[in-house]
């Protein structure tokens, strides 16, 4: 059941052409995991100066959903949970998007709406992200059955973690993808912890994999530290979707070494060693002994794309927070195409209000 | 035109719809061979195929949540919810998922699905089978609420959410489902949201109704007329957008207002309309604005009929609100 790398060993074992990362594939993904590292380490900062109001890290993941996100191709469908953002990077949004949302700026392509993390790249096919846990595995399923209707051969694809394979959705959505055979990947990182409840106390299957044998299609388990493990697996998901095999479930095993969110301390029910432990395995060192190994890079080279992705993320947050803000009376866009005439009365007063120094944003 | 019964002209509405454009679906339980279990959908899963017609397994937040995939994918699909009692499973998809995509998203993913419903009691039913609990969606940024009372309506406002750009809860009384007949235009004719349908004119006291309490007010109507009592009667249909201009401009003119609804009284509609009321046209009252509508108990089993609104009822709360001034 298990999935491993096959990618050639430096001694030069032939590898698949669509199966496996090329070298400079690897050096991309590399490049998208430490910019996402970057973002990390500077919004945990950047919310503890009260400069963004939450943020959500992804540290210990990356490799899964780079390696995710470089399988798939733009016109495929993501269905994000909150922690997806290195998905969005690979995805093409832009670092000056993300951080818009960030901070709810004008410039956000989500207007405010959300707190951050909860994006929305539609050019991406990044569908909106919602809090609840689970949710947007029954629209990826509903998504796919459109594609069948329309004979589109794309994947969509789902993201969620280990407690979502205990929601309500989860268990609808699998379901209805195995009785409709959809094109879905659901892609279920698996890092250990949701909240503050393990793993082992979230079900007691074995795997979260083998619930796919419930619903009748298959479940693999893939090392989600392993980028190149995880593409392989992602690529033939959907080489398997595509041509009309049926759903894939991925559970992708990795560690998440932060806190869930900037709301939490982890301190509270887990233990520095099992963090320190889980760090011996860090997605982005590994990816970069290997690229060392292979003479794919060195050392300076290292450093400089370090360099380049902190300098880029800086010059990029500097313009979000010096973006204009948000004007008041957006508040009542969106909720209908058209607005009702009860929006339209409730807007008047609000801007009047506005007017009058009621309230200063 | 064509006379039919008002799930009739559900049916009919649904055809239309999916004869003229190919991205309509259906989906929900028991809809295909079986054609619903109150045979809404008869003859669809026949001429438009399991791929447009789809029986789905028994979930309703998979029938929502693969809705919401559906549109965000372009498609225009209708989902069939069997009870309206039976839509919580769904609830977390209705409130937060399809009533906000387009909000939070800052527009980028509207997300139109029709969910159509049968509702409320009178058909010996119990609780799990006759609740009316429109106003947990009214109270829902985010989405439209429709309930039509005849068959003309039925077909005109299911086409015209269909063809809407936002989510719809389309609530049908089923209670008259078949006890109501009317004359439908043949064809795409839609009955535009937000406007009331002015059921009758009157002078003395306005009644305000939707869904399968517009017939007994309409009973109630033709026995206080008898005693010289003119009683206009709105039937709101469109809960979401509120005709708030017609509800209001009823009252300046009768100065009295009597709410209809078979919901629980609490928080219920009525409390909604008699604020509008308070707010907008306080001035106009010559009397307490009353409401006629079912108990804040759970919908009984054996004691329906007392529980239910009806034309008795709604005669007595127009006749003391005349008395009172």
């Amino acid at each position: 059941m298990s999935t491993t790398s096959s990618r050639s060993t430096p001694e030069g074992i032939p590898k698949s052409e669509t199966m496996e990362l090329s070298d400079a594939q690897l050096l991309e993904a590399y490049r998208w995991m430490v910019q996402a590292r970057v973002i990390d380490e500077r919004c945990l900062s950047l919310q503890r100066q009260g400069r963004i109001g939450f943020y959500a890290p992804l540290s210990g993941q990356e490799a899964a959903q780079v390696g995710c996100a470089l399988a798939l191709r733009p016109e495929d469908w993501i269905f994000p949970a909150y922690r997806e953002l290195a998905v969005a990077l690979v995805r093409g949004a832009a670092l000056r998007s993300i951080l818009d949302q960030m901070v709810g700026n004008s410039t956000d392509l989500a207007r405010g709406a959300q707190m951050p993390n909860h994006f929305a790249f539609r050019e991406q096919q990044f569908v909106s992200v919602s809090s609840p846990i689970g949710t947007q595995i029954t629209h990826a399923v509903g998504a796919a059955m459109a594609a069948q209707r329309r004979r589109d051969s794309i994947v969509t694809v789902t993201f969620f973690g280990d407690g979502a394979t205990s929601s309500n959705d989860f268990h609808a959505g699998m379901n209805f993808a195995g009785v409709f055979r959809t094109p879905t990947i659901f892609f279920c990182q698996n890092n250990g912890w949701a909240i503050s409840h393990p793993r082992e106390r979230q079900t007691m299957s074995k795997t979260l994999a083998q619930k796919a044998d419930a619903y009748g299609f298959p479940g693999v388990v893939v090392d989600g530290t392993d980028v190149n493990a995880v593409y392989h697996a992602v690529a033939e998901a959907r080489d398997r979707a595509v041509s009309g095999g049926g759903p894939t479930l991925i559970e992708a095993q990795v560690y998440r070494f932060g806190p869930h969110s900037t709301s939490d301390d982890p301190r509270r029910y887990r233990s520095d060693a099992e963090v320190a432990a889980a760090r011996e395995r860090d997605p982005v060192h590994l990816l970069k002994a290997r690229l060392l190994s292979l003479k794919l890079l060195d050392e300076a080279a290292d450093l400089g794309i370090w360099e380049s992705a902190r300098s880029t993320l800086a010059a990029a947050f500097e313009e979000a927070e010096q973006a204009p803000p948000l004007d008041p009376a957006s508040l009542f866009d969106n909720v209908f195409q058209t607005p009702t005439p009860r929006l339209e009365a409730e807007r008047n007063q609000a801007e009047a209000f506005f007017r009058s120094g009621g309230e200063r944003q | 035109m064509t006379e039919l019964t008002l799930v009739q002209a559900v049916n009919r509405g649904l055809h239309e719809a999916m004869q003229q454009d190919p991205d309509v679906l259906l989906l929900g339980e028991d809809i295909g061979v079986n054609g619903g279990v109150f045979r809404a959908t008869e003859g669809l899963y026949k001429e438009f195929g399991a791929e447009r017609v789809i029986d789905t397994p028994l979930s309703e937040t998979g029938i929502v949540g693969a809705a919401i995939g559906m549109a965000l994918y372009g498609l225009k699909p209708v989902a069939e919810i069997q009870f309206l009692d039976f839509v919580y499973p769904a609830f977390d998809q209705i409130v937060s998922e399809l009533a906000k995509m387009r909000y939070r998203s800052g527009g980028q993913y509207p997300c139109h699905v029709v969910i159509r419903a049968p509702y409320g009691g009178g058909v010996k039913g119990g609780h799990y089978h006759s609740q009316s609990t429109e106003a947990f969606f009214c109270h829902t940024a985010g989405l439209k609420v429709i309930i039509p009372s005849t068959p003309a309506d039925a077909k005109g406002l299911l086409l015209t959410a269909v063809h809407d750009e936002d989510p719809v809860i389309f609530l049908e009384p089923k209670r008259i489902y078949r006890a109501v007949t009317g004359e439908v235009p043949d064809g795409d004719v839609r009955v535009p949201f937000g406007e009331a349908r002015r059921v009758r004119e009157g002078t003395d006291v306005s009644l305000f109704a939707y869904g399968a309490m517009v017939p007994p007010a309409v009973e109630a109507a033709d026995a206080l007329e008898k005693d010289g009592i003119s009683t206009e009667i709105l039937d709101l249909r469109s809960l979401v957008p509120l005709d708030e201009a017609a509800v209001v401009a009823s009252v300046e003119k009768t100065g009295r207002a009597v709410i209809v609804h078979e919901a629980a009284r609490f928080c219920g509609f009525g409390a909604e309309l008699a604020a509008i009321l308070a707010e907008q046209a306080f001035y106009s009252l010559k009397a307490p604005v009353v409401r006629v509508t079912g108990y804040d108990t759970p919908f009984p089993y054996a004691l329906e009929n007392l529980y239910l609104p009806n034309a008795q009822k709604i005669e007595a709360a127009v006749r003391a609100t005349v008395r009172a001034g």
